[in-house]
């Protein structure tokens, strides 16, 4: 099975992931996954903008997707903590976002991530965020 | 904010403030409630459903639902906050994960609008099952207050 096949299985594994309309894209070793504009994930319809909340959460799943294939776990990755911050209003249009895995821990991985639409240049939100990559051995009592 | 007069009071702010949510099509396509207000505090529910699992493996709800469900409680709570209604754009938005969600169990909020300036609003969020002192997650925002843009003006070509 090839990365990008495997990736796709992964992506379709997740149902929130077909629920937002996310598909992954794998170049080499980078990852880009993208969200085809859709009129339901539309937070503010007189604009109209995409839903932070949608940003925050396509960010997300693409730190732990990255997470996913550099760690040789088939578990998924459990969120600690993220921060978005918002830059643009996220217009009508397909958003894409690639994720930078500053360091994987023992632990805990450090992550940062960044969405666009039509420039990469342009972001329209960043996000850095702490995931749980393996827990403590559970010893027994 | 006790004593100030704010959008959160009065006879059908309740109905105002759901419809709200209802006007935001993510909010209705995750099924997002109001369930209560008290100045510039708001409650409400995410219900649980098997398409917004984020790990197959425990059912556990994706992040990613919580995030809209506290952005969106948080940015009425600004709104609450207010004298007169206006809209709010999120500047920045934290969360802390402390535990998954139990599955096949709704998610319930509250956010708290503590601090509103003329440029920010401030506001703590906290989602859990039954109550806030077991929480799933924590959120601290902050808000441009006065973020109105011209209707369609995210269908505009940027000025050369």
């Amino acid at each position: 099975m090839s990365p990008q096949q495997r990736l796709a299985d992964a992506i379709a594994r997740i149902p929130y992931a077909s629920f937002l309309g996310v598909r992954a894209e794998l170049k080499g070793d980078e990852l880009t996954l993208v969200l085809p504009y859709s009129e339901h994930l539309v937070g503010n319809p007189l604009l109209p903008a995409l839903h932070g909340g949608v940003v925050g959460a396509l960010m997300e799943l693409t730190a732990i997707t990255q997470l996913a294939m550099s760690s040789k776990s088939t578990k998924f990755p459990k969120t600690i903590d993220i921060g978005v911050d918002y830059l643009r209003s996220g217009k009508p249009l397909d958003t894409y976002a690639r994720a930078k895995v500053i360091k994987i821990g023992r632990r805990v991985a450090n992550v940062q991530v960044e969405a666009w639409q039509n420039e990469r240049s342009q972001p329209i939100a960043a996000m850095h965020g702490h995931f749980l990559v393996a827990d403590e051995e559970k010893t027994p009592a | 904010m006790s004593g100030e007069n704010h959008y959160g009071e009065g006879q059908d702010v309740f109905e105002r403030v759901r419809a709200m949510m209802q006007w935001t099509p993510q909010g209705r396509a995750l099924g997002l409630e109001v369930t209560k207000l008290e100045g510039a505090q708001v409650w409400g529910r995410a219900p649980y459903k098997a398409e917004f699992v984020g790990d197959p493996e425990t059912g556990v709800v994706a992040g990613g639902v919580i995030t809209t469900f506290l952005d969106q409680l948080c940015g009425m709570a600004a709104v609450l906050a207010m004298r007169e209604p206006a809209v709010v754009a999120t500047i920045d938005l934290r969360i802390d994960y402390m535990r998954p969600a139990t599955p096949l169990r709704d998610v319930l909020a509250e956010a708290h609008c503590y601090k509103i300036g003329r440029n920010v609003a401030f506001v703590r969020a906290v989602a859990y099952e039954d109550t806030p002192d077991n929480p799933i997650a924590h959120a601290t925002s902050t808000f441009m207050v006065n973020a109105q843009r011209p209707m369609g003006a995210n269908l505009r070509e940027k000025k050369p």
